[in-house]
């Protein structure tokens, strides 16, 4: 039902975490004991913690990202500088808090975009089918045969970089999946007797698609979504490694990382800590949301 | 098209003529699911429709409703042809005529509370003030045995298939329809739960003035309920009779067997007495030529193979479909051991 093989989403290491963590058997994953919620939770709260440190950064009480030391500059971790120092004395842990903000608000508006349009798209398809699916469904397919990390760097090549295009085209790449996910969705959906129920009371078609298909498709399209928010984070990084994206003084996870391969011999942890915070973020995105999209497919049963 | 009243019933609610509907398949054959059935549901009556699984009879309940609308043929409800409305003014008749499915918990939108899936058919046709539909919904949990203080928040995952049922019996009544069809609407429950919702529907039969097809593949539940049945095989109606005259006396063979195959209390009756079924039905994509029974028929003909059998009135209301129907004595007989049995089991 998922289009699983369809996501160049490297779900792998996530599914590998789920997987440890869940019973072995069928049986006592029912009666799962909150022991066994410890990784979810743990991923659940540096989540949080990403996502205070990416909104309060200039509220909170740590070093200014841009403020230059020649003195200090290229050291290891300390207390004074928990990440160490960049090649101009900058401290790298507040960086990296300024660069989750970079970070999220690619993830977020990516997937806000992919997951709005191409839902939308997507549920009209599989619920009305005929015709219009027809065509949609060949928009998608013309649009999911392009390689994409080609199609991205020839829209931010075409568009510039910068924060606004770097979203715009991630949430464009990801329209046509959300679309094919949501189109299988509602197609299930659209069978279900409580739909016939409805058309039977005279519920139009936008009435049926906004109240009784949307509703059951969203839960497994956000779950997805928050997986996919990790891929567009990764690709963010990506870019920024290869000075695609945001330009140099904002600091992003991957413009940090990329800034410190001349000098991984000195600072290795200028490297290191960065992509561990990347990391962390991209494995915490893909368990939690591998977790609500198994809770949902067997929650819509029953 | 004829529109002279089937059965002698005067003023129906619902006039069904000449029911076509066939469906593709995907390797190009047809699937003759309802073909040409006509009848008639009188203002405030019951009309049982039984039949083996398979034969169509949901395909018809929907084909009314315009759910998918229907191959060929006519359904007009209280004087309007169905069949050729607009889609608006078709969204609203149906609130007239309404549908409860046979499976409770899939009737109901798993992401929706109780309470707003009651309100739902109300707010789609924006009637009264949000306060007044939650009023109305109120009342209608209560009408159905349920007390909405207490369950109204609650989805369907927390109900019984029992409730369930209540739920959608509440939803189809949401809109005052005047004709309510089930289908199978207690097929799915527990022979103990059926009694209670069997009651729950007669009880709403009469407290809002219903009519009702009442559609079910068990014959002794369609009896309890049904002023009249009417027998389908294969997508064709085989008779329609009042109850108890069908139940005493059925003309049709499909009919005859049909209630012979229900376990008897009586030991008077010996197997052998009437022909059992035996054997699948024919596959609706190649339908028997002639009377679709025939495959099964211990009285069949050479007739039977070459002409369709018509639904013509034998005796005053009740309609067979049969070359060669069974001997009114025949049915008196039977007729008197059932009452026996009636006796007895009372
Ligand atoms: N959408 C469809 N497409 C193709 N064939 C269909 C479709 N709906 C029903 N049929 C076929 O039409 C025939 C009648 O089906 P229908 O569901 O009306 O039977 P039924 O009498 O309600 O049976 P049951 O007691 O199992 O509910 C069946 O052979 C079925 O396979
Ligand atoms: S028409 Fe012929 S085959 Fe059909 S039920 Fe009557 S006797 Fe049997
Ligand atoms: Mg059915």
């Amino acid at each position: 039902m998922l289009q699983q093989s369809e996501l160049p989403v490297d779900a792998n290491a996530a599914d590998l975490v789920v997987a440890a963590f869940e019973a072995p058997d069928p049986v006592s994953s029912s009666r799962r004991s909150w022991w066994r919620m410890i990784p979810v939770a743990m991923c659940c709260l540096w989540l949080l913690l990403v996502i205070v440190g990416a909104l309060f950064a200039s509220r909170l009480p740590i070093q200014s990202p841009s403020a230059v030391k020649p003195i200090e500059r290229l050291r290891g971790p300390s207390w004074k500088h928990w990440f160490g120092t960049d090649n101009l004395g900058r401290d790298l842990f507040a960086r990296s808090v300024y660069g989750a903000r970079v970070s999220l608000t690619v993830g977020v508006v990516s997937v806000v975009i992919g997951l709005v349009i191409g839902g939308a798209v997507g549920i009209v398809a599989g619920y009305l089918r005929g015709r219009t699916d027809e065509f949609i469904s060949w928009v998608v397919d013309v649009l999911l045969s392009f390689p994409s990390l080609v199609l991205l760097i020839a829209l931010v090549a075409y568009r510039g970089s910068g924060l606004t295009n770097i979203c715009l085209a991630l949430g464009f790449l990801g329209i046509p999946i959300y679309a094919r996910l949501a189109r299988a969705h509602a197609m299930t959906i659209g069978g279900e007797e409580f739909v016939l129920a409805a058309r039977a009371s005279g519920a139009g078609k936008l009435r049926i698609l906004w109240r009784e298909i949307m509703p059951n498709v969203l839960p497994t399209l956000s779950a997805y979504g928050l997986v996919s928010m990790s891929l567009a984070i990764v690709v963010e990084g990506s870019l920024s490694f290869l000075g695609l994206s945001v330009s140099v003084p904002t600091p992003s996870w991957g413009g940090l990382i990329a800034g410190g391969q001349s000098f991984i011999r000195q600072t290795p942890t200028w490297i290191i800590l960065p992509s561990v915070v990347l990391c962390l973020t991209v494995l915490s995105l893909n368990v939690i949301g591998e977790r609500l999209r198994r809770r949902f497919e067997v929650g819509s049963g029953g | 098209m004829n529109f002279q009243p089937l059965g002698s019933r005067p003023d129906p609610l619902l006039s069904v003529r000449d029911l076509t509907v066939e469906f593709g398949t995907k390797d190009g054959q047809t699937v003759h699911a309802v073909s040409g059935i006509s009848f008639d549901v009188a203002m405030g009556e019951t009309l049982g429709l039984v039949g083996e699984s398979g034969c169509g009879k949901s395909t018809t309940s929907r084909a009314v409703m315009q759910l998918p609308p229907p191959t060929a043929g006519s359904v007009v409800f209280d004087g309007r042809e169905l069949t050729s409305l607009s889609s608006l003014e078709l969204r609203k008749t149906r609130t007239q005529l309404q549908m409860i499915f046979q499976d409770p918990v899939s009737s109901l939108n798993p992401r929706r509370s109780v309470e707003d899936i009651i309100a739902e058919p109300l707010a789609t046709w924006s009637r009264g003030t949000p306060k007044e539909r939650k009023a109305k919904v109120y009342e209608l949990m209560e009408a159905v045995g349920l007390d909405g203080t207490v369950v109204g928040k609650r989805r369907r995952r927390e109900f019984s298939g029992g409730q369930c049922q209540r739920i959608s019996i509440a939803r189809a009544l949401a809109l005052e329809p005047r004709m309510l069809i089930c289908d199978e609407a207690v097929s799915a429950l527990d022979v103990s739960v059926q009694a209670q919702i069997l009651n729950l529907l007669q009880e709403m039969k009469q407290r809002f003035d219903l009519t009702v097809i009442f559609v079910a593949h068990d014959l002794a539940v369609v009896k309890r309920v049904s002023d009249r049945v009417a027998v389908m095989y294969l997508g064709k109606i085989c008779e329609i009779a009042p109850a108890d005259l069908l139940y005493a006396a059925p003309r049709h063979h499909y009919t005859a067997a049909l209630l012979a195959s229900i376990p008897q209390p009586d030991p008077t009756i010996r197997p052998g007495d009437v022909p059992v079924l035996s054997g699948e039905p024919p596959s609706p994509t190649d339908p028997p030529t002639g009377c679709r029974f025939r495959t099964r028929c211990p009285r069949a003909e050479d007739r039977c193979a070459a002409e369709v059998p018509e639904l013509t009135e034998h005796s005053p209301g009740h309609l067979v479909a049969c070359h060669f129907p069974l001997e009114s004595s025949v049915a008196v007989d039977v007729l008197r051991r059932q009452t026996d049995a009636d006796v007895l089991r009372l």
